[in-house]
């Protein structure tokens, strides 16, 4: 199954969409609710990041039955140090951003901390790729 | 200890969300950062904030959070109390400050 959303910059009203879309079709085929649950905060995080931080973005979600595949393009500023920006608590959210409770600087983290496979790609000036991939198969 | 039975005891108002007020509520937890809410909130918790933005709805409901509780006496935005009533998520309200409501519903349920 492959889901594709569109992501506008600044709409914060939207963010969350593809996240709720998501849970609904992982809680529809019997996902474990616990991946459910990594999914959701990763996919949450990496779409309030292009409404906070990039001018548009898209999201393609592709659910296989051993994974989540997810794939968020934006065109924006970029990340000019991803090592830190990875770092907790590193924000260049503005203070209208961090009023909303945003831009706690734990976005990109709390992905990291819920994924199996992450990867991030960034050029400065032009945009941010990020993979995210959750295994939905008990592999332990 | 349910929502409906925690807004009772503690005066609460109810702004909206009314189908929830019968989900058990579990936990709690105060913070008014998305981004540690998403990470770290329990499923079924009661989430204590000052943001009343309709965003704190989409974390509810992506987080299986059992209602909000927003302090000092501050109110919903309509679209958050529309998404609120829409996803049957009760959303509350007290004149107190996170410190003491926080300390008010952990003795309820502990
Ligand atoms: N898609 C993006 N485009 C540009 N910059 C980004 C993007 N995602 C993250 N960043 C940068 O990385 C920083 C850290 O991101 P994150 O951990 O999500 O924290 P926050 O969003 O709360 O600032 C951001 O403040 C921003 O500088
Ligand atoms: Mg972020």
């Amino acid at each position: 199954m492959e889901f594709k959303f569109h992501v506008e910059g600044g709409d914060f009203t939207s963010a969350g969409t593809a996240s709720s879309q998501i849970k609904k079709v992982l809680k529809q085929i019997n996902i474990d609710p616990i991946i459910i649950k990594r999914v959701v905060v990763a996919l949450y995080e990496a779409e309030v990041n292009i409404v906070a931080h990039a001018h548009h973005g898209d999201i393609k979600v592709k659910i296989t039955p051993q994974q989540v595949y997810i794939r968020l393009d934006d065109e924006g500023p970029g990340i000019e140090n991803v090592e830190k920006a990875m770092q907790k608590g590193f924000s260049t959210a503005s203070s209208k951003v961090r009023e909303m409770g945003f831009g706690a600087g734990m976005g990109l983290p709390n992905i990291k901390e819920n994924a199996d496979i992450f990867t991030v790609r960034s050029e400065v000036g032009k945009g941010t790729t990020l993979e995210i991939t959750i295994s939905t198969v008990n592999n332990g | 200890m349910t929502v409906e039975q925690i807004s009772q005891q503690l005066n609460l108002t109810v702004f909206g969300g009314n189908k929830g007020l019968n989900t058990e509520i579990t936990g709690g937890y105060t913070s008014d950062l998305l981004s540690d809410v998403m990470g770290f909130a329990a499923v079924g918790s009661v989430w204590i904030t000052l943001q009343t933005h309709k965003n704190v709805m989409a974390i509810a409901s992506l987080k299986d959070l059992a209602a909000i509780v927003l302090v000092k006496g501050f109110t919903p935005d309509p679209d958050t109390l529309a998404q609120a009533n829409e996803e049957g998520i009760p959303i509350l309200g007290s004149k107190e400050q996170s410190f003491e409501l926080s300390a008010k519903i952990y003795n309820l349920l502990n």
